[in-house]
């Protein structure tokens, strides 16, 4: 056996090389040559100044330090809260869907049809959805004028102009663009499950809650994982939403400004000095956060239920 | 193995969208020698107004592409337009990126024309820029435009004594009232009854007062006034290139928006070029009056009451303090490759008699010809369906002659949208005054970099 | 008792399920009818049913130069029909590269794939920008698709999926058939990891359909604008707001093709999402 492997491993070795080569080799020419010149550019005075250029000077630090005393933890919270208001109601509603979805005892009519629907705003293009909630949502808009005809409010809402209405928006559009996505995905999951579990907990006596909390949950508890990541992702780089639906502006008071729409911002005044100095920033939570998310997936096996799955799905496949 | 099928179909799909993509034509040509003008003109502009006035009046223009988007002169020139709006500074940036590259694309590529607005016009015709080209180069000579509004040429003249761009037309400001609003409240929507009503700031609000008891707008929201703030100010935005400088007037705008909002004197409507801005120009609309120069009649008014009942509801009188807005000056890009279709668009659009004639007949426009305007305020012939059959020019021509560009900066664009953002909040309520004043002094820092040092003076 | 108890749990589950399908839906249906009705119409306030302006609305996005839309749809399929065929290729190859092959530098290579898992491009925009204009790739699709050969998350997702569905056994099999390495890869792996590929392809297409931030600072010029820089001018442009049926119109211009090819693999989208985890 031990001998076998060793010749595997010499025979074959060059074509694993071969094999990650063109991603290591895109991932070296498109970031990190990128990430360098891009913390390189964050020690200087650089920008465009009218039609002539400023720079670039070296200043050290005083790109960061003038950030810093900026509103640049506001922008962050802001990113978060939005976050968390699409993330929470689309996880819970998901994996509510998702157990439904897969639960054959439920007689659920035009199954098919609600898993079209909701997979379907996902598949709209973010920038689109927002202008149209954009136009849905204006102040002499469409939404507006039905909850006035219909006596609901006595005056127009003005949903953009608070930040309570504003965050909600871009949480709404999160949550309806990603829930359907996140849904099917779980219940990918969850059929993935070997079913012979589910019998064998429903000779025990399990009721449907016991179920879905002691065994649906751990067991897809993986792909838990693989959803808060890309949501993760997502969160962090939220811009298009909030970009669109204020014009840039993160209006009421920069309250839905996010810290891509403010990197964005700098970018487009070609302020080249300020915009690498908030992409080290940037840089730097990401890691934190690519940490988490390695002892997240390096750690993710600790009740053994990802390996306890992979050795059903065997044992049903024989 | 209908999965299989779907998936070679959607694999097929992909594969002919890339054949279907794949056949754009790259752009060739060489440069051409000199006193051959080049096949292709480029015009950067920021909405369709000129080029609509200019495929309908241009005499050399023999016909249009399918979509409009390129002219073909008789002489098989073709005219490319480059649309990209004003907003945010977009337009700028895009122009910017063009005017840098100028050197390094083909003839063809270049950019023959742009447009510029009094908010920025400074920043192109800065001879230390060296992007705009002085009309003397081009051959044009003062008698050519003596008939022009001298703002016009001021405005465009640098420290070296040259002009660098031309307008076809004159924005002084007035306001547009509606009439059956005016006849309602005020009992006549005679000019002269109503221009008595809102003769000054005063009389305005007293008026303003009447409006809101009978249920009404006096005006939309606080961008509607701000020109007539702005225009009134003693110093520019920046001075020497470092300080901010905010004019005690301004904050006048602000301190008068926030009781009026408070009041309900306006409709709070947060912007100009919005929907609800152009809702309230709507037949629909209780909003009794708007602080218009002659082009926003064409271009701001009348596509939002075309066919309904409110398309002839309007009449123009003096506002209160007088102002302008806007103005669009062509300017040849240095560079070129078509100088003399440069200079032939420039004279005939903005000094050719006819034309500009035309432009004031068929857009209600105040064409760049003082004698020509003064003239036709006189001529009971003119009149603007739009307006009842009014003849508007009297109420502008004092105005035109009076407008004073001295103030203006090439920081303004930056300025009027990141002020007018700024304290929008505060007039929603959402912060307070000293906080609209922070975020106005951190925007316009990140909009200008260079101002960073030199800090915002506040009144 | 447990019927009862069922049918209470199937009630809720249809009432819960067409309040989340209403509010999917129902935005789409105010897009569509106000896309049918003008610009007056439209002052007016909202109403419920249809109005008459639909081809008008249609011809005059159609002709406006300013967004030339069918040029921008052609350039955004192109460049998110090469994404999700770039990007699931190489994530497939490179997850393959380090599931089925020892090599001395295995360990470390998928440690950093893991370690940049959730690193965001944009972190890397300003350099990724001057790059490509180094290049002279600014204002070019290309640099819009070539770097999605490197996608760290698919290849996580590709990279489990072989745990989970490819059998290393299959792969010695092959090599005693005589199947040389790509061989193997493309004729044997790459079937299996279909329905993997099919959720990735759908994934990626998607999100490059809907990506707007890199596009738009590396796209300049008009005719080469993917659609979703287009649409974002209309949130800016003051020339635009003179005709509401317009942009409802345009809107709807950008999200029907999308639309139209979800309807037509909708089943095979939703199922094969969802048979992904099962083996025949």
């Amino acid at each position: 056996m031990k001998n076998e492997n060793k010749i595997k491993s010499v025979s074959y070795a060059k074509w694993g090389y071969i094999f990650i080569l063109p991603f290591f080799l895109s991932y070296a020419i498109f970031s990190l040559i990128p990430l360098a010149d891009t913390i390189r550019n964050s020690f200087y005075e650089y920008y465009a100044f009218g039609l002539k250029t400023v720079g670039p000077n070296w200043t050290g630090l005083s790109n960061y330090t003038s950030l810093l005393s900026s509103d640049l933890p506001k922008y962050a919270w802001n990113t978060f809260v939005m976050w968390i208001l699409g993330f929470v109601p689309q996880i819970v509603i998901s994996l509510i869907l998702a157990s439904w979805f897969t639960d054959a005892r439920l007689k659920l009519r035009g199954k098919q049809f609600f898993k079209v629907v909701i997979y379907l705003p996902n598949l709209i293009m973010a920038s689109a959805f927002a202008m149209l909630f954009f136009a849905l949502f204006s102040n002499a808009g469409p939404v507006n004028s039905i909850l006035l005809r219909m006596g609901v409010v006595g005056e127009a809402i003005r949903f953009m102009e608070s930040t309570l209405g504003a965050r909600t928006l871009v949480g709404l559009m999160n949550f309806l663009m990603w829930f359907g996505n996140t849904t099917i995905m779980l219940m990918a999951a969850i059929m993935g499950i070997n079913p012979s579990i589910f019998e064998a907990a429903e000779l025990d006596g399990c009721t449907h809650t016991q179920k879905f909390f002691k065994i649906t949950l751990p067991q897809i508890k993986p792909l838990l994982t693989y959803t808060l990541i890309t949501s993760l992702i997502g969160g962090l780089q939220m811009f298009d939403v909030p970009q669109i639906l204020t014009g840039g502006k993160g209006a009421p008071d920069r309250t839905t400004m996010t810290l891509i729409m403010y990197l964005n911002k700098h970018l487009q005044a070609k302020n080249y000095g300020i915009a690498g100095a908030l992409s080290v920033f940037l840089f730097i939570i990401s890691a934190i956060l690519c940490w988490f998310v390695f002892k997240m997936n390096t750690d993710s096996d600790p009740d053994g239920s990802k390996s306890a799955a992979k050795r059903a799905k065997k044992g049903g496949k024989a | 193995m209908t999965k299989k099928r779907i998936l070679s179909l959607a694999l097929a799909s992909v594969m002919a969208l890339g054949l279907l993509s794949g056949c754009g034509s790259s752009p060739g040509g060489s440069d051409v020698a000199p006193g051959v003008e080049g096949k292709i003109l480029n015009i950067y502009v920021w909405n369709e107004e000129f080029q609509g006035k200019f495929n309908e009046n241009y005499p050399e223009v023999d016909r249009l592409s399918d979509d409009k988007s390129v002219a073909y002169l008789k002489d098989g020139t073709e005219v490319h337009w480059i649309i990209n709006p004003t907003q945010d500074g977009v337009y700028q940036q895009k122009l910017d990126e063009a005017l840098l590259k100028q050197n390094r694309v083909s003839a063809d590529e270049r950019v023959d024309m742009f447009l510029v607005e009094a908010d920025y016009a400074l920043k192109y015709i800065d001879p230390e820029a060296d992007v705009a080209m002085p009309i003397s180069q081009l051959g044009i000579t003062e008698t050519d435009i003596a008939n022009q509004y001298q703002y016009t040429l001021e405005a465009m003249t640098t420290p070296d004594g040259e002009i660098r761009g031309l307008s076809y037309q004159a924005t002084p400001g007035m306001l547009v009232y509606r009439r059956s609003i005016a006849k309602a409240v005020l009992g006549s929507d005679d000019p002269d009854t109503v221009a008595a009503a809102v003769a000054d700031w005063d009389k305005f609000y007293e008026t303003a007062e009447q409006m809101k008891a009978a249920g009404y707008y006096m005006y939309s929201g606080r961008s509607d006034t701000y020109r007539v703030y702005s225009n009134n100010v003693s110093s520019p935005w920046v001075e020497n290139d470092k300080t901010v400088v905010v004019d005690p007037n301004m904050m006048n705008w602000v301190e008068r928006s926030m009781e009026d909002t408070l009041e309900g004197i306006n409709h709070k409507v947060p912007g100009q070029w919005t929907d609800e801005w152009n809702k309230d120009m709507g037949p629909d609309s209780k909003v009794f009056c708007f602080f218009l120069p002659a082009w926003g009649l064409d271009v701001c008014i009348a596509p939002n009451v075309k066919d309904t009942a409110a398309s002839q509801d309007w009449a123009a009188c003096p506002s209160p303090q007088s102002f302008f807005w806007g103005g669009t000056w062509l300017v040849a890009a240095q560079g070129t490759d078509n100088p003399e279709h440069v200079k032939d668009i420039m004279l005939k659009m903005t000094a050719d008699r006819d034309i500009l004639r035309t432009l004031a007949v068929n857009y209600g426009e105040m064409s760049n010809d003082q004698p020509l305007m003064e003239e036709l305020a006189q001529s009971p012939d003119f009149g603007i369906e739009l307006l009842g059959g009014q003849n508007y020019l009297g109420v502008l021509s004092e105005v035109a002659a009076n407008i004073d560009l001295s103030n203006i900066s090439s920081y303004d664009q930056g300025c009027v949208e990141e002020f007018q953002n700024t304290f929008g909040d505060y007039f929603n309520g959402v912060i307070t005054l000293d906080k609209a004043k922070n975020n106005f002094e951190m925007s316009i820092t990140e909009r200008y970099p260079w101002l960073v040092g030199g800090g915002v003076i506040w009144p | 008792m447990d019927n009862k108890k069922s049918s209470a749990r199937t009630i809720l589950a249809h009432v819960v399920l067409i309040i989340l399908a209403f509010l999917c839906l129902f935005f789409f249906y105010i897009l569509i009818i106000n896309a049918t009705r003008s610009h007056a119409q439209l002052q007016l306030g909202f109403s419920a049913l249809p109005g008459s302006s639909l081809i008008d609305n249609f011809k005059s996005v159609i002709n406006d130069p300013a967004i030339p839309i069918l040029k921008g749809i052609q350039n955004s399929l192109l460049v998110s029909g090469c994404c999700a065929a770039i990007v699931t290729y190489f994530s497939a190859l490179t997850a393959y590269g380090i599931y089925a092959y020892d090599f001395k530098l295995k360990r470390a290579a998928f440690t950093f794939i893991m370690a940049i898992l959730v690193m965001p491009t944009q972190v890397t925009a300003l350099g990724f920008l001057r790059l490509i204009t180094g290049m002279g790739l600014d204002d070019s699709l290309l640099p819009l698709i070539i770097p999605s050969i490197a996608s760290p998350a698919v290849f996580y997702f590709m990279h489990s999926y072989m745990q989970s569905s490819l059998p290393k056994e299959l792969i010695e099999a092959a090599r005693i058939d005589g199947s040389r390495e790509f061989g193997t890869f493309n004729r044997i792996v790459l079937p299996i990891m279909k329905p993997a590929i099919a959720v990735q392809a759908i994934f990626t297409f998607v999100g490059s359909w809907n990506n707007y931030f890199i596009p738009a600072l590396v796209i300049t010029s008009k005719h080469k604008q993917t659609l979703p820089i287009m649409i974002a001018t209309l949130r800016g442009a003051d020339y635009m707001n003179f005709d509401m049926g317009k942009i409802y119109m345009m809107i709807t211009i950008a999200i029907v093709p999308i639309i139209i090819i979800y309807l037509l693999l909708s089943k095979f989208i939703v199922e094969g999402v969802t048979l992904g985890g099962v083996k025949e």
